[in-house]
């Protein structure tokens, strides 16, 4: 019943409130930023014991918190589910969405959002049991498939097996959490969410070597944060807070060599770190706003690293991650 | 208000604004153009807003291609041609069955366990004073998670499934239990089934009858019994059996054909009843305390024993008082069947708010439409209950 209280709270914030179009001045006013993130899943957002967040998407908030304050730690995080995640951020709960979503036309366009970019290039795999001896998603006809509700994964689910004449039997779940729980109990023969996520969540069962994904991804995710539709200011924060982090680690920027290279005679690194042109007062926010994000959280290659790739218990390849100079397909507009 | 004045004098005059009649007819409209105005400003901003914020509204989605599945589907679909209206009525239908074999099984264990309750044998009360108190201080969340991960564990996996003879597998898939396929003939049976249902209330209404002019009375549950039951099975076996089975069979990951009993369903309906039943055992039992103890002994003084007792001068007195309450609990039945959402099935809001919601991000539009449908569902249980109050209630002369 809460869930229909929120929705009965969103319509008369539609109501009363006539849509504020200043968010950047909300947040500085606030002196916060509040994020809608995951909440539960490992690499992207979720807070450990001590409630420290740590992810990919959680350090995209902290990032666009150090452009605008220059203090990492100026984030409120909200852990929202898949299936309540654009109300909230429709409702004006939340700043901006960071939670593993996926960039598709309605949600861009019916949905009042506006996606930033990409801050992760995914796509939708299975997990299956080793004792099925199942090889491939081909070999999964007649199986039960957990799946979480209110994702594109779905509707993918649905397409890919339509598409080859296959049987499922989908049993679907509010979060992801009741989902792999159920998968975990052998309700299910197979789970199915974006690889990024399947290996998170495949830590947490309780014998994870049991456990194999299988090699087809069968969906383009390209996963990033989202905005509020009609707001183009916050729009552009968020976004370039996005690309200068993409940009840094092309320009070999890191949060170690940050203070040396505000003194590079690099036109491109003078424009990036302020000492040439007003790039940060054209966004509305201060010259060193793009210092502030690396030295405080870091290029977008350390965050990945950190996060997911290597330096993570997730040990996640970079594949289409990497940047484009380096057989990837990230790539950032410049800054100038 | 109007002040009686003493006849014969003549109406004191007053200003109509000082009218209380007009007055109060005055404060009336006022009051309702203030709220239709709130309404309607209310709802014009809205739209206003959604249209700014570009949000999509209308619903126009209604006729859209889901494209997503559902686990348990009582009409047609398939997520390629049915549209979101459709996965509506789905989940419309998942809520009912689910509400209704509730409501039954509820009032039956409740009945059985507040009738316990009361029983002279010390067992059997403090068993069901047990149950109740137990039951009714757990949160129905609670409940449901621990049925359904009860029904999980304990059962075997697919491979290792119980076979119980007749084809029927249980595993912690689901209850497959082989599909009844109605051949040529069958609508005899079908018919042998009304005309055993007629006779059986025709036979009532005798027996009733020659009991009240003679006393004697007919063993009319047999006979009902022979007639509903027997009637429709010796037209069956004289028609040479047009009735086939599809019976489950193993696949390689699933069990396929036949009916199919979810777990998620199992878990949702034991869990609804079994705490529903708490709450009508305990109306029941109010309703059995409230007919005075006079009424029980002046049964016995003209001899009849216990059961008869119960039936035919306590129950039909104690309904008066138990109906109204009954009807809260069916309508608290219907409502928790909402919480599907925790444990996977398939309900209205777990498909139409859950899914169909945010895939189409018309929160607004698809919140209205569940809570009118939830509203008229309770309305109308409460309408059939109100109905049958008034045809049992005490009329007084």
């Amino acid at each position: 019943m809460n869930r229909i209280f929120a929705i009965l709270a969103l319509a008369v914030v539609f109501a009363a409130q006539s849509a504020s179009a200043q968010t950047l001045k909300t947040v500085k006013d606030r002196g916060m930023l509040n994020c809608g993130s995951n909440g539960t899943l490992a690499g992207f957002g979720l807070p450990d014991a001590q409630g420290k967040w740590t992810g990919l998407d959680v350090d995209s908030c902290r990032a666009i918190a150090a452009a605008i304050f220059g203090d990492a730690n100026k984030v409120k995080f909200v852990p929202l589910s898949a299936k309540d995640r654009f109300t909230a951020l429709q409702s004006g709960e939340v700043d901006l969405l960071a939670r593993n979503t996926t960039w598709t036309s309605s949600r861009d366009t019916s949905l009042g959002l506006n996606f930033v970019g990409v801050n992760y290039y995914d796509g939708q795999g299975f997990m299956v049991r080793k004792t099925l001896k199942v090889n491939s998603a081909l070999e999964l006809n007649g199986a039960s498939v957990c799946v979480q509700q209110g994702t594109t994964t779905e509707l993918n689910l649905s397409d890919f097996f339509r598409a080859r004449n296959m049987q499922a039997k989908t049993v679907t779940f509010a979060t992801a959490n009741e989902a792999i729980k159920a998968y975990d109990a052998g309700r299910c023969d197979a789970y199915t969410t974006d690889a990024s996520g399947l290996y998170a969540e495949r830590l947490r069962l309780a014998n994870a070597n049991d456990h194999i994904v299988l090699p087809e991804i069968i969906s383009k995710e390209p996963l990033g944060p989202a905005v509020r539709h009609g707001d183009d200011q916050w729009f552009d924060v968020v976004k370039w807070t996005l690309n200068a982090m993409i940009n840094a680690e092309e320009l070999n920027i890191t949060s170690k060599n940050i203070d040396e290279m505000t003194k590079s005679t690099n036109p491109d690194i003078k424009r990036f770190v302020g000492t040439e042109g007003n790039y940060g007062e054209q966004l509305g926010l201060g010259k060193d706003w793009a210092v502030n994000i690396i030295k405080h959280v870091g290029n977008y290659g350390e965050v990945f690293d950190r996060n997911v790739g290597a330096g993570s218990l997730l040990k996640i390849d970079r594949g289409l991650n990497k940047l484009w100079n380096k057989g990837g397909i990230q790539y950032a507009p410049p800054i100038r | 208000m109007s002040i009686d004045l003493p006849a014969g004098s003549p109406p004191a005059r007053v200003a109509f604004y000082n009218d209380p009649k007009v007055r109060s007819i005055a404060y009336q409209v006022a009051l309702c153009a203030v709220i239709g105005f709130l309404v309607y400003e209310a709802a014009s901003n809205a739209i206003a807003n959604l249209e700014r914020a570009r949000i999509a509204s209308g619903f126009g989605f209604w006729h859209t291609t889901a494209g997503f599945d559902i686990s348990q589907t009582l009409i047609a679909y398939s997520a390629q041609a049915s549209t979101y209206g459709r996965a509506f009525w789905v989940g419309l239908l998942n809520t009912l069955l689910v509400a209704g074999i509730g409501i039954v099984i509820a009032t039956i264990l409740g009945f059985v366990i507040g009738i316990a309750r009361l029983s002279k044998n010390w067992l059997v009360a403090k068993a069901a004073s047990g149950y109740v108190e137990t039951i009714r201080n757990i949160p129905l969340l609670l409940q449901l998670l621990f049925w359904y991960n009860a029904v999980l564990k304990a059962l075997p996996e697919m491979r290792d499934s119980y076979k119980i003879p007749g084809g029927i597998f249980l595993n912690n898939r689901g209850l497959f239990v082989p599909e009844p396929i109605f051949g040529n003939g069958f609508s005899f049976v079908v018919i042998a089934f009304g005309v055993g249902i007629v006779g059986s209330i025709s036979f009532y209404v005798w027996a009733r009858k020659r009991q009240e002019q003679t006393g004697q009375q007919a063993p009319v549950f047999s006979v009902a019994l022979a007639l509903v039951i027997g009637l429709p099975l010796a037209v069956l076996a004289l028609s040479e059996f047009p009735l086939t089975f599809e019976y489950p069979q193993g696949g390689r990951f699933n069990i396929s054909g036949g009916i199919e009993v979810l777990p998620e369903f199992a878990a949702l309906l034991f869990g609804l009843s079994i705490y529903t039943a708490a709450f009508i055992a305990e109306v029941v039992r109010a309703g059995i305390l409230a007919v005075s103890h006079g009424q029980t002994e002046a049964a016995y003084s003209l001899g009849l024993r216990a059961p008869p007792t119960l039936r035919l001068i306590v129950v039909p007195q104690a309904m008066r008082v138990i109906i109204p309450p009954l009807t809260s609990q069916y309508l608290n039945l219907t409502k928790n069947s909402t919480l599907a959402v925790a444990i996977g099935y398939p309900d209205l809001v777990q498909v139409f708010t859950g899914t169909v919601l945010n895939q189409t991000g018309q929160a607004v539009e698809v919140v209205a439409i569940t809570m009118a449908v939830y509203l008229t569902i309770s309305l109308a249980t409460s309408l059939l209950m109100n109905v049958y109050n008034s045809r049992i209630a005490l009329v007084e002369r």
